[in-house]
């Protein structure tokens, strides 16, 4: 492995390791941000207005029962051709549910006291939701979206299956060729890359969430 | 439908495998968890950096996992044995934390009033301790026997994954009724698995029954 990583021919070129890792990262925050602008939205209003809430909670339980590689074999065959589109709708399937689930939850928690009090202090239902709502439910937001980007950075791997590139292509090829030392580069820059995600969301979330509501 | 048909004693195959593959290290992974939950409650300057360190093992692809581990284990890139030991590394992670937290859930004056009765240590954890840690390590166990039947799948890429498979068959052939069949007979897995938890939950705490039901009205 050590072989396959200190060779410099490895890393450069349109097929090289830094080029998997940049569409890696594409796949990964293509997927995240498209998963957010969906579930962002809905899981706010669902907390908001505390209507249709058995859909969160339900969709956020029974996605954790979805098998990621039948949801991207079937937007394959849905769709009826290979390439990003099919591996965009699995991932973005992937991510939907953690981030609804966990903003819903967020939101659910607020004090309805507290709420109380900001509507008696004259608060709009929008400055409410703005200046209420969402700080208080920030951390909970941050987790669904990192445990999303968690999610759809390990599935990413799999888009490699269906003729796409990022790091899955070593795992896919590496098991094609009986290659050992590159199916063990792939896999560990994909854990290295899952880690890197991770740190950055705990920066974030330590970033975003109000001093308010840090002990 | 006549691919299901013919095909019944692939699928029923494949099915036992994803169930073996996915509940064996439930299995394992509580029987590790319980007595390092145990230990971090005695040596408690353990129990965060633990559950930190299944915090990050958690965040790892499980692709990535299956590939390394042979590396680490010296067992063969195919064998079961590296999902086996995956995804009891995945319950742990997650179990460790709820073993944890369960474990402190129980009052302080209901430990003193069982080491006042004379129970020793172990007999304390066994008949105290763990039945009152009961509900929130099976709240955790239901999260991780659902996310295990969901990441057997995946070992389909490698060539083990119980119903997986279907799924690369499916695929390989630009066939869509095994995907199908696949995808549903793995949800039903993890509904009916989850199902038989609660189930299971509720006869280890016959009392939460008895608190749970409504206050008699006192005239």
């Amino acid at each position: 492995m050590w072989e396959y990583l200190s060779d410099s021919f490895n890393w450069a070129g349109p097929e090289g390791i830094w080029a998997r890792i940049l569409e890696h990262i594409w796949y990964t925050f293509a997927a995240l941000g498209i998963s957010a602008a969906i579930a962002l939205p809905v899981g706010l209003r669902i907390g908001h207005t505390r209507r249709w809430t058995f859909l969160a909670i339900n969709l956020g339980n029974a996605a954790r029962a979805l098998p990621s590689l039948g949801l991207l074999m079937l937007a394959v065959l849905l769709t009826d051709q290979i390439g990003f589109l099919p591996v965009l709708i699995a991932l973005v399937a992937l991510g939907i549910p953690p981030i609804l689930a966990s903003t819903y939850a967020g939101l659910s928690g607020v004090d309805p006291a507290t709420i109380d009090a900001a509507r008696g202090m004259g608060m709009t239902g929008r400055e409410i939701l703005t200046k209420v709502e969402i700080p208080i439910a920030m951390p909970l937001i941050v987790s669904g979206l990192r445990a999303a980007t968690l999610q759809i950075v390990s599935t990413a791997t799999i888009a490699a299956l269906v003729s796409l590139g990022g790091l899955g292509r070593y795992v896919v090829d590496g098991l094609k060729l009986r290659d050992f030392p590159q199916m063990f580069t792939g896999a560990l820059l994909v854990a290295l890359l899952a880690i890197l995600l991770d740190v950055m969301f705990a920066v974030v979330g330590r970033a975003v969430v109000s001093a308010g509501l840090k002990d | 439908m006549t691919w299901v048909a013919d095909n019944l004693g692939l699928i029923w195959e494949q099915l036992r495998e994803h169930l073996y593959l996915a509940i064996l290290p439930v299995i394992l992974g509580l029987l590790i968890s319980v007595p390092l939950g145990y230990v971090a409650t005695r040596y408690s300057w353990l129990a965060n950096p633990l559950v930190a360190f299944g915090g990050v093992l958690y965040s790892l692809p499980s692709i990535a996992l299956f590939i390394v581990l042979p590396a680490i284990l010296g067992t063969k890139v195919l064998s079961t044995v590296n999902i086996v030991v995956a995804l009891t590394i995945y319950t742990v992670s997650l179990l460790i934390r709820n073993v944890i937290d369960g474990l402190r859930s129980v009052p302080v004056e209901v430990r003193q009033s069982a080491v006042a009765v004379g129970y020793g240590s172990m007999h304390r954890l066994m008949a105290i301790d763990l039945p009152i840690a009961v509900p929130v390590i099976f709240a955790g166990l239901r999260v991780v026997t659902v996310a295990n039947i969901s990441m057997v799948s995946v070992g389909a890429v490698i060539g083990i994954g119980g119903l997986g498979e279907l799924f690369t068959q499916g695929f390989q052939k630009d066939f869509l009724t095994p995907v199908v069949v696949g995808v549903v007979l793995s949800l039903l897995l993890a509904l009916v698995a989850d199902l038989l938890l609660v189930v299971l939950q509720r006869l280890l705490t016959p009392w939460a029954r008895v608190i749970a039901a409504p206050p008699v009205e006192v005239a």
